[in-house]
């Protein structure tokens, strides 16, 4: 069986977020950028296939030169090749053309599955995936938190609300993955020592036959960027429990407004 | 001149800190407590590569160099300081005499264990008469033809109780004195006359063990002899400079610890209507951590990568690990201060670090003994 997965690099989490001065963006500098979180279980997921049934992985990313370190990342973990779609034009890109340039490398190598994380931890879009499966006319699954692979055929459970859907789905097939699918190994010392032999093919939109227009193009305009509220300083309320107790439903009904 | 990691050592970086956040730092409180590691994470350990850093990978190592391992060891020792000293054993004082000393045949023998973590490493060289003066051991190696007959008590062994593979000193020229006329040996647990002696109760690194072995008439067969005869002594001076950059590395994962511990809590801790984060007092200490604790890390990353590059470091390795210690022990006083009384509780990790540090300034060479290291390169001609 042969897996590509995708793969994004995002800014750590944890990092403290600054918005650019011309608000189009956000301050890169100093920021510490990790593998988006649900894309290592889609590799994870892709490598316990391939160790079961054989196959190749394969990486793509698309996106700015410090890329090339996730999918260095996923090499250490025990893919068997990366692509690293890397062009200027990308950075106007909105989700919809990021997707047609992942679409384009992917058709280029041969995929019986392609998994996806269920979105990027960094803008929370969830788009990029089911739209490749539609450029690339696969059917797809998202959020799947088990897939069991058959004959030409999947079978995926997704959580919903107070149940799990059970879908059938046909191969090739896009499958995007929930993080409880499987925990994600680490890449050992030997791993890395690998994969830093190993060679990263990169590729710009024109070696993917996509115009520089439907690669850069955007259909979404990006207004503007603002942090989020800063949280107000708690209030402790001090004095005889009766007392505070009043003081803080009267509180939470006039102030919070939650009762 | 360059002042970055490369991709790999970040990704080293990375993992072992991803590693020790989950498996290491939710525990490391308990572990303290109860004296003992969960023995699952050994395996989990050498799967990442983690126990045979510098060995090749034809031996089952992780094929990387000593900056990786210095990477590693801060990583672990941040979260754990106990295991980061039970790993830095391994590979610095078990596999690395092995790796470069030993033979062909005694390298795929012992090296894929200990890398993988199916057996554990130790070291004993020191003796209750024999600490910074380890040239005055007193174990003897008695050549009886076709075995060597060892007897001694070695003490002071970090990983002992646990250990499959020892690393053993003893005076193999009868009547000889000093650093002349000693030999490496590789035992094994269960050779006949090897034992643990007294398991020893620390003041912190609570997770590692520290106890004696005793070798009574212990016959060891000649293909243990671990390089050349009477040679042992080049082999254990050789082996300390590794195990030194390994405890600095050690050390500034303490340092940082308390450092990163401190600086949580001063933005909780509120007095006078205001975290104490906000007053210049804590402030100044915070500063001088920081700057201390880079020092440190530069001192320690340069004695490993002249050690990648086949130069001379024995000045380089002890400069390193007198900094990085005295740093470790430094940081976590303040540590304890910034905490308060808080500091003085066995609930809050400060506590934790401050007992954890001291053994960095002893060691592996005390702090006096690192001294005499670099003034001897500064005022005696060799």
């Amino acid at each position: 069986m042969n897996i590509v997965v995708c793969m994004k690099q995002v800014p750590d989490t944890e990092a403290p977020i600054r918005i650019r001065a011309d608000g189009g963006g956000i301050v890169e500098e100093g920021l510490n950028f990790v593998v988006n979180y649900y894309d290592e279980h889609a590799v994870e997921e892709a490598l316990r296939i391939k160790e079961r049934s054989g196959g190749i992985v394969t990486l793509v990313s698309a996106g700015p030169a410090r890329a090339a370190e996730s999918l260095r990342a996923g090499l250490a973990m025990g893919a068997d090749a990366a692509i690293h779609v890397q062009d200027p034009v990308l950075e106007q890109a909105d989700h919809l053309a990021l997707a047609r340039v992942l679409a384009a490398a992917i058709a280029q190598v041969p995929h019986d599955l392609v998994l996806c994380g269920k979105l990027a931890t960094d803008d929370n879009a969830a788009i990029v995936g089911p739209a490749i499966a539609e450029f690339l006319g696969l059917p797809h699954v998202t959020a799947v938190t088990k897939l069991e692979l058959g004959e030409g055929s999947a079978t995926a459970h997704r959580e919903i609300e107070g149940a799990v859907e059970i879908v059938g789905v046909s191969l090739p097939a896009l499958i995007t993955v929930e993080r409880g699918i499987n925990e994600a190994r680490y890449p050992s010392l030997p791993g890395i020592m690998k994969a830093k032999r190993m060679p990263i093919t990169v590729k710009t939109a024109a070696d993917l036959e996509v115009d520089a227009a439907a690669a850069g193009g955007s259909r979404v305009e990006l207004l503007g960027l603002t942090p989020p509220p800063k949280r107000q300083a708690g209030r402790l309320l001090q004095g005889e429990p009766a007392e505070v107790v009043r003081e803080l439903v009267k509180a939470l009904h006039e102030e919070a407004k939650v009762l | 001149m360059e002042f970055e990691l490369g991709e790999e050592h970040r990704l080293v970086q990375a993992t072992v800190r991803e590693w020790a956040a989950r498996r290491l730092l939710p525990g490391a409180a308990e572990m303290d407590r109860a004296g003992r590691y969960p023995p699952e994470l050994i395996g989990e350990l050498g799967s990442l590569g983690l126990l045979g850093v510098m060995v090749p990978e034809t031996y089952g190592g992780g094929g990387m160099d000593t900056v990786s391992y210095c990477i590693a060891i801060e990583e672990l020792a941040r979260a754990e300081a106990g295991l980061a000293v039970v790993v830095s054993v391994n590979n610095s004082l078990a596999c690395y005499p092995i790796l470069a000393f030993g033979t062909d045949a005694q390298k795929r023998r012992y090296l894929p264990g200990l890398c993988r973590g199916s057996t554990l490493g130790c070291y004993c060289l020191t003796e209750p008469a024999a600490g910074s003066d380890a040239a005055a051991l007193q174990a003897s190696a008695r050549d009886a033809g076709d075995h060597w007959v060892v007897n001694g008590t070695k003490s002071f062994v970090t990983n002992g109780v646990e250990a499959d593979v020892l690393i053993v000193y003893a005076r193999s020229a009868p009547g000889s004195t000093g650093s002349r006329g000693i030999s490496a040996f590789i035992a094994q647990k269960g050779d006949p006359g090897l034992s643990v002696g007294k398991v020893e109760r620390k003041l912190g690194i609570h997770t590692s063990s520290t106890c004696e072995i005793v070798l009574e008439d212990c016959r060891l067969s000649p293909d243990r002899l671990l390089g050349e005869r009477d040679q042992g002594f080049r082999i254990a001076m050789a082996t300390l400079d590794g195990g030194r950059i390994g405890i600095a590395a050690q050390a500034v994962g303490i340092a940082r610890a308390a450092m990163e511990d401190a600086v949580a809590y001063a933005k909780e801790r509120r007095q006078f209507g205001r975290p104490i984060a906000e007053f210049q007092a804590i402030q100044f200490k915070v500063a001088d951590m920081a700057t201390r604790i880079r020092a440190a890390r530069l001192l320690m990353y340069r004695a490993a990568w002249m050690r990648d590059r086949g130069r001379r470091h024995t000045r380089e390795a002890s400069e390193a690990k007198l900094f990085a210690s005295e740093t470790a022990m430094w940081a976590a006083t303040q540590a304890v201060q910034i905490f308060g009384g808080y500091g003085y509780l066995q609930d809050y990790p400060a506590e934790r670090h401050f007992r954890d540090a001291k053994i960095t300034e002893i060691y592996e060479g005390t702090s006096e003994v690192q001294r005499m290291v670099i003034a001897r390169h500064l005022m005696v001609p060799s």
